[in-house]
């Protein structure tokens, strides 16, 4: 365990006050709407605020928005992960003396698609050697890998078709997720919908939405005389290994999620069997299947069977390994593919995870979990970022 | 009818790589310090970062390490098409398109099956290296 291990916590977690379709908020109306809706969960003023993390908003841009001048600012943008990144460069900022009211941002209108960023210039390295060549937006370079995986260790389309399926199990539990009253689907549903570029269909893409969320972070000591109960931050982790996704060495290891998962769990002093919850990021179904093995929760090759496994409830519903009632929990709000996605998902699975730990999550509240781990990718398995929380 | 896909703009250092394709070469820079080659190209070798590059034709040849079939088009494309990931002979691994004859059919295109560079003069500054599989 590391000198930094529990010595932060999320005092303050929120989202925008709803998420999906918001064409009334531009990108900075919806980080604002978030930071708001953040420090009231806290119980602090603008005022407390002296650290701004934020993305994709610069912090610059975000402090003039909200009328903050914070003594310290971090604008790491590395993609969805960039949030999991913020809450280990804040526990670093606050050990430090940096800052002690650490703000991390997200908003992002992406489905409006109102103010936001273009495509990489014609000059840049995706410019000249990814965007010739017909790539169009991350379905066309998430999917890269997978048949790679598939090759070398025999996973199966069925196999990843069982992780859409689960997730919109917790999705059905979920009043506000977008797919909650869609009905639940099975891995048979997955493979009918629509070809997006093979190997995805439709249901293996997560949903565009536009949304935001953030987090307050402060010491640990002072959490303790907020109102909120502290959500303590064990352990983290953070990694970039390429940009272009055909720079990815081995097609088959996430680099990055290999280093920052283990930096997280030596800081945390935990290995995965002492994980109870997991936020996974799921831009696409292949997506968290990687994570499983490359964060250590089965072995190398071994995700598709994993997934895949089913057993059946006393009232016949099938019950998925990573859905509701099934022995790992993950992306219990359920995820990027049912939930919300509004392009940098990673803040809304530490949301999530924060909300599952503080006992709030309803129906879909997992019972006695002490610790939750919660980790995405940045591009396509480019950057990571791997965070570990208790409620103890 | 002019071609409306994404065209790349060459820098300083990819220059000899455009260049070379406009002359239906593949060019790839490698390093006269520690003898590898490297791609996408770069004012450092990426293995060492000496700046001792060198321009050399590579042979063309590759092997397919990992693909998808779009089915949702960008400009200039028409679906379905092949987006591909090829491991060139000489080591180094980029991002193309894979022609095929007919649709591309995913048993038709297997994992390390060979394949060959073609050159697309897309307009007339621009080719664009594509690549086939092997006779
Ligand atoms: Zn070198």
């Amino acid at each position: 365990m590391s000198r930094l291990s529990r010595t932060c916590a999320i005092v303050g977690a929120a989202e925008t006050d709803t998420i999906g379709k918001r064409p009334d908020r531009s990108r900075l109306g919806l980080h604002a709407e978030a930071a708001r809706n953040a420090l009231a969960d806290a119980g602090l003023k603008p005022s407390d605020v002296d650290g701004i993390f934020s993305a994709p908003a610069g912090p610059n841009e975000l402090s003039e928005y909200l009328g903050i001048v914070p003594r310290y600012v971090d604008g790491t943008s590395v993609g969805g992960c960039s949030y999991m990144i913020f809450v280990r460069h804040a526990v670093a900022a606050i050990a430090a003396g940096y800052c002690d009211v650490a703000l991390i941002v997200h908003g992002e209108s992406g489905r409006s698609w109102l103010d936001m960023p273009g495509l990489d210039g014609p000059a840049s390295p995706n410019g000249q050697f990814e965007l010739p060549f017909g790539t169009r937006g991350a379905p066309t370079t998430y999917s890269l890998p997978v048949l790679r995986h598939f090759h070398d260790y025999g996973t199966t389309r069925r196999q990843m078709s069982h992780v859409p399926a689960a997730t919109r199990e917790w999705a059905i539990l979920n009043p506000r997720a977008m797919m909650h009253d869609k009905g639940p689907v099975t891995p048979e549903d997955v493979e009918a919908s629509p070809l997006v570029c093979h190997p995805f269909h439709l249901l293996d893409c997560c949903l565009v939405a536009d949304g935001g969320g953030a987090l307050v972070v402060t010491s640990a000591e002072r959490a303790r005389d907020m109102g909120r109960k502290p959500v303590t931050i064990l352990g983290t982790g953070e990694a970039t290994a390429h940009r272009m996704v055909a720079q990815m060495r081995d097609f088959t290891v996430s680099e990055s999620t290999v280093l920052s998962g283990k930096t997280a769990f030596a800081e945390a002093g935990l290995g995965p069997s002492d994980i109870d919850h997991l936020m996974l990021y799921d831009a696409f179904s292949f997506t968290p299947m990687l994570f499983l093995e490359d964060l250590g929760f089965v072995p190398k090759g071994e995700s598709g069977p994993f997934v895949a496994e089913t057993t059946t409830g006393p009232d016949g519903r099938t019950i998925y390994r990573t859905g509701p009632g099934g022995e790992l929990p993950m992306n219990t709000n359920g995820g990027g593919l049912s939930y919300c996605h509004s392009g940098r998902y990673g803040m809304y699975a530490l949301i999530e995870a924060v909300t599952q730990l503080r006992g709030e999550a309803g129906a879909r509240q997992v019972e006695g979990i002490e610790t939750s781990l919660v980790h995405g990718p940045g591009r396509q398995f480019a950057a990571a970022g791997t965070v570990i929380l208790a409620n103890a | 009818m002019t071609y409306d896909g994404a065209l790349p703009r060459p820098t300083p250092e990819t220059r000899a790589f455009w260049d070379g394709t406009k002359a239906h070469r593949l060019m790839l820079p490698w390093c006269e310090a520690c003898g590898q080659p490297h791609f996408y190209p770069r004012a450092i070798c990426p293995h060492c970062l000496s700046d001792r590059l060198d321009w050399r034709q590579a042979s063309g040849r590759a092997t397919l390490y990992s693909y998808v079939i779009n089915h949702r088009p960008a400009k200039g494309f028409e679906a379905p098409y092949v987006i591909a990931a090829v491991t060139l002979d000489e080591g180094p691994r980029m991002l193309t398109n894979i022609e095929t004859d007919g649709p591309p059919e995913p048993d038709a295109l297997r994992l390390d099956m060979a394949l060959e560079v073609v050159f697309a003069d897309v307009t007339d500054e621009i080719t664009l290296p594509r690549f086939r599989p092997a006779p």
